[in-house]
């Protein structure tokens, strides 16, 4: 960030905003956005930066085309993939050797990569411009959208989307008052997973007598399978801020937390980052903007609980202690930390805030359903063909997000189930696909909304090794102080692992289904109450699996390893030593072009021969 | 091992003093040892007044805090649901044989502590495997070896240059 | 003063108080487990719990933490909890088959059955030991380390503690303790159908923090280490 003046007022931030966004509209050149997230930079894409910022300098293109780093876009299939502006031209999977053909060809050139182009999985047709892939059809990207276009390490970058009016509209004509009216309006509720009305609660806290009170950020995130709020940390660690600020202001709340989990590396860096530039420029500090309004922001990061996600837990982490959860009544917006009221929302809702004062309330509660208002962004992923963040409105249907927006399972394969809220959920049959995505309809189908993870599962996931996952989890992540929940979860696993090791028994169903119920009555906290949902729900929709596990002890997605033998089908064996070559235990013997023959006494049943076969020649039953 | 006290001491005054930096205070002492040494906790206790018997009870309620000392490398595997769904059970079990141990502990020579991870946040690019902050995407059971083999060549580099 | 109603009784209490404390000013009979009067609440064993609200939405809290709010509806003994009570017991059963406390639990609430593989451990991590030892007796020798089902208590780095002033408050306090049967001869024999005779410390340990040592009996807040040592030996 260049040599920048403090802005001391509402005038001075309302001119900073317009100029920075009569500069990005003015913009001459060509801008290349390449997404680096945590995902993409796996992939690679910090080399690909490096290779087309030298390829731009080759081919002498400097004042043509300036390339701009940014956080994840949300197709996390394409990665690293990047947008040309204004041309709108969408390349995937891009490598470092393709950075010389952009240069030359596209930017210099005008001519379009078709190799680099995505193609549909189905059609197998390809697409030039973002807006008509699939994928994002069905999307409204209000608030992943600005990933792609802003880089979220310079704070001038996010005011040149606007960033910031909101704050500034805020403070100039709108009371604390006026502020919770307009959440309450909007039907804003909790994008954590709870779904508590949002402008209920901050009206909660800021009516509790009590000084100081304090704003928390969940950025905990521990679902497995779920980063929507590590994508928005990452690619618009602003808009977070702006959130936090507009409700600091409303709430009387002097200072926040943000605490993110320690597997963040990425997320923490960009929010700090953030919250110095926020400070340097005079957003975050003492008298903001004149206005007498004081908001300092501190990160606080986990250190390895999902049980800290709970607010209760969440607030002794801060503290300093052990993430127990503790009794609610008292509920932290009386007393939480330190026993001060306490508001605590997730980053997603944070998010949206800037956007519902910006755009209004009746703008945001025309989007969604009756009861779930807004969009929600979730993380599609598992056996899906498009994996990635999608952002819908509530109210569609789980069929379109799989389907259309997923492009359906990968391989032709057939879809069992999907799973929805982390191990807090459950998993949902082919039955279930009509069903909208809102609060209600999921948890009244055994699931709940959660934060937003999607995990879509194919013929070859068992569904008693899934619930015994989520058990195995919830047994470990337990903080372990009801008995019920440490030693519900415990002993649910046990009895679930012996069903998937063919040591079943009649009547563990019926065990299992009441230890479930135990579990979730005598809880004291979310984690504990919720822990019945992965095992009742895949009873409830698969109890015939179960059933074969226990009666027949056979596998019939043929995951549990007791109950599975590797085959090889000696039609299909062409003798090319494949399989031989990898197996650890040398249980596969036999030369080249002669049909290879697998002794079943030394079979681990690692999976290794079937995953370098190239010609089916080794089944699973 | 020893530690030096000054060190540990700097860590505590960076967040003045306060009970409620414990947490970031242990965080510090990890990175710094690759562990939580025994008198850096005693030493925490006394110069912040905080029950002994209080600071083991975070420093094992918390997965990033390890009382035993950490192998060179660290490898994380990530078994988070889509990975899970991905094949991520079979990657662990192909670390845990090749390396002789289970998911928790450190091999003998102390070259590498196999770990796991309920979620990364990098879904799409599962199974993935994390080895001293480098991410692997798509991991499959055949790539375990050649990870393994990478660090180690690291190692004998690392040694080769040392000897010259 | 607030007033509530504990089955469908109206009663009252003072600010603060929690359900648990005005049931038994009332002469209500709740059981408890992890619950003393001169220790602070804890809420861990899920034995106290009550179920509280109306109409579709009520659930099931532990009264031992729950304050009592004014115009609180309260139901000590609903289906719902009598049944989430017997699976309670019968967990702690399968941890701690020894115990007489639990037993007496057992047979007066109907728990005639053990599903679970039984697991001999003793502790049931109410906790009880703990804050004794902090609260009354301002050792802090021991306390609960890990999580979920690897949640144990123990001493720092599982040796003697320096802090340890071998009161027994912890021994006294410990409901798995209490007249444990040891044997025929003792003399608070209960019965002898449960004999324990495998003394757990005595091969392993010199120093022990604990003075039943000498007396040959118990190990429970050492029984883990005492386990995982013998494991790695008979390697």
């Amino acid at each position: 960030m260049k040599n920048v003046k403090t802005i001391k007022s509402i005038k001075e931030l309302e001119k900073a905003i317009e100029s920075q966004i009569q500069a990005r509209e003015s913009e001459k050149k060509s801008i290349l956005t390449v997404s680096a997230g945590t995902c993409g930079q796996a992939r690679g894409s910090l080399k690909v930066i490096k290779s087309l910022e030298n390829a731009i300098k080759i081919e002498n293109l400097e004042d043509k085309v300036k390339v701009k780093v940014t956080g994840c876009h949300g197709f996390c299939e394409a990665e690293p993939n990047i947008m040309i502006h204004p041309q709108n031209i969408f390349y995937q999977k891009v490598q470092p050797s393709d950075a010389e053909d952009i240069a030359y060809q596209t930017i210099l050139n005008n001519k379009i990569i078709d190799k680099l182009l995505y193609s549909d999985p189905i059609s197998g047709k390809t697409v030039t411009k973002e807006n008509d892939i699939k994928f994002y059809k069905k999307q409204k990207r209000i608030l992943l959208g600005d990933n792609a276009l802003i880089d979220p390490t310079d704070i001038m970058d996010y005011l040149s989307i606007g960033g910031y009016g909101a704050l500034a509209a805020v403070l100039s004509h709108l009371t604390p008052k006026d502020v919770i009216d307009t959440i309450k309006k909007s039907g804003l509720r909790g994008r954590g997973g709870a779904g508590f009305p949002t402008g209920k609660k901050w009206e909660f806290t800021r009516e509790t007598l009590g000084e100081p009170k304090y704003i928390i950020c969940n950025a905990d995130e521990g679902d497995p399978g779920a980063y929507m709020d590590r994508s928005l940390l990452e690619g618009n660690p602003h808009r977070v801020l702006e959130g936090m600020l507009i409700g600091a202001y409303a709430i009387g709340a002097r200072e926040g937390y943000i605490y993110v989990r320690d597997e963040y590396p990425l997320a923490v860096k960009h929010i700090s980052i953030a919250i110095s530039q926020a400070e340097k420029l005079g957003l975050l500090g003492k008298n903001i903007l004149g206005k007498g309004f004081d908001f300092q922001v501190h990160i606080s990061k986990g250190a390895g609980a999902f049980v800290c996600g709970e607010e209760t837990a969440l607030i002794a982490s801060i503290e300093g202690k052990v993430g127990v959860p503790r009794q609610r009544p008292p509920f932290p917006a009386v007393k939480g930390l330190w026993k001060k009221p306490t508001n605590i929302n997730n980053v997603e809702t944070w998010s949206n805030i800037p956007l519902i004062i910006e755009n209004g309330a009746e703008w945001f509660s025309e989007i969604g359903t009756n009861g779930s208002k807004g969009t929600k962004i979730f993380s599609l992923v598992g056996k899906i063909n498009n994996t990635g963040l999608v952002e819908v409105p509530m109210g569609i249907t789980l069929k379109e997000i799989i389907f259309d927006i997923g492009g359906g399972i990968p391989e032709g394969k057939e879809f069992k189930a999907i799973q929805t809220g982390g191990p807090s959920g459950g998993c949902l049959p082919q039955e279930k696909l009509d069903l909208p995505v809102d609060y209600e309809s999921l948890t009244e189908a055994g699931s709940i909304m959660g934060s937003g993870g999607m995990i879509v599962m194919d013929e070859n996931t068992c569904m008693v090794d899934v619930a015994k996952y989520f058990l195995n989890f919830l047994r470990d992540e337990s903080c372990g102080k009801c008995l019920s929940c440490r030693e519900g979860t415990q002993r649910m696993w046990e009895i679930v692992t012996d069903i998937t090791e063919g040591k079943g028994k009649k009547g563990d169903i019926e065990l299992l289904e009441a230890l479930a119920i135990a579990t979730r009555d005598a809880s004291l906290c979310g984690l504990g109450q919720t822990a019945a949902n992965p095992i009742l729900s895949t009873i409830r929709y698969f109890r015939d699996e179960y059933k074969t596990h226990i009666k027949d002890k056979k596998c019939p997605a043929g995951v549990c390893k007791e109950l599975i033998q590797y085959l090889i089908i000696d039609d299909n064996c062409t003798g090319c030593l494949a399989c031989l070559k990898v197996c650890p235990q040398e249980a596969i013997s036999g030369e080249l072009k002669k049909i290879h023959v697998l002794d079943q006494s030394k079979c681990i049943k690692c999976g290794a021969c079937y995953e370098a076969c190239n010609f089916e020649a080794i089944k699973i039953v | 091992m020893a530690i030096e006290i000054q060190k540990v001491k700097s860590f505590i005054t960076r967040y003045n003093n306060e009970k409620k930096a414990l947490i970031s205070i242990l965080q510090d002492i990890q990175a710094e040892y690759n562990y939580l040494p025994q008198e850096a906790l005693k030493f925490v206790s006394e110069s912040m007044g905080i029950p002994l018997i209080d600071i083991i009870d975070v420093a094992t309620f918390y997965r990033a805090f390890s009382l035993e000392p950490r192998g060179k490398h660290l490898v994380t595997v990530c078994l988070g649901t889509a990975c899970h769904v991905r094949g991520g059970p079979k990657i662990l079990e192909e670390f845990e044989r090749i390396l002789s141990i289970n998911a928790g502990k450190t091999t003998k020579d102390g070259e590498f502590t196999l770990e796991t991870v309920a979620c990364l946040g990098c879904c799409a690019i599962g199974p993935v495997v994390v080895v001293d902050g480098d991410y692997h995407a798509q991991t499959t059971i055949r790539k375990v070896n050649s990870i393994l083999k990478k660090y180690r060549r690291k190692e004998k580099k690392n040694e080769e240059c040392q000897d010259n | 003063m607030v007033t509530l109603k504990i089955n469908n009784l109206e009663v009252k209490a003072e600010e603060g108080q929690t359900i648990l404390e005005v049931a038994k000013f009332y002469g209500l009979e709740i059981p408890t487990l992890c619950y003393n009067e001169g220790l602070s609440p804890y809420g861990g064993c899920r034995l106290c719990l009550v179920e509280i609200g109306e109409g579709p939405k009520t659930k099931l809290v532990s009264s031992c933490t729950y304050p009592a709010e004014e115009g609180l509806v309260v139901h000590t003994d609903t289906k719902r909890v009598i049944e989430a009570r017997r699976m309670m017991i019968e967990l702690m059963l399968s941890l701690a088959p020894n115990s007489k406390v639990i037993q007496d639990l057992a047979s007066k609430f109907g728990v005639k059955q053990v599903r679970f593989k039984v697991r001999n451990e003793e502790c049931i991590l109410c906790g009880l030991c703990v804050r004794m030892c902090a609260e009354q007796m301002d050792g802090r020798a021991i306390g609960f380390q890990k999580r979920g089902y690897k949640r144990k208590i123990s001493t720092p780095f599982d040796i003697r503690s320096e802090e340890c002033r071998l009161c027994g408050g912890c021994i006294y306090i410990c409901p798995a303790c209490q007249l444990r049967c040891q044997g025929p001869d003792a003399d608070t024999a209960v019965c002898n159908a449960c004999l324990n005779m495998d003394p757990t410390c005595l091969d392993y340990y010199d120093e022990l923090q604990c003075w039943m040592y000498d007396a040959g009996r118990c190990g429970t807040c050492v029984r883990e280490k005492a386990e995982e040592e013998k494991a790695e030996s008979m390697k």
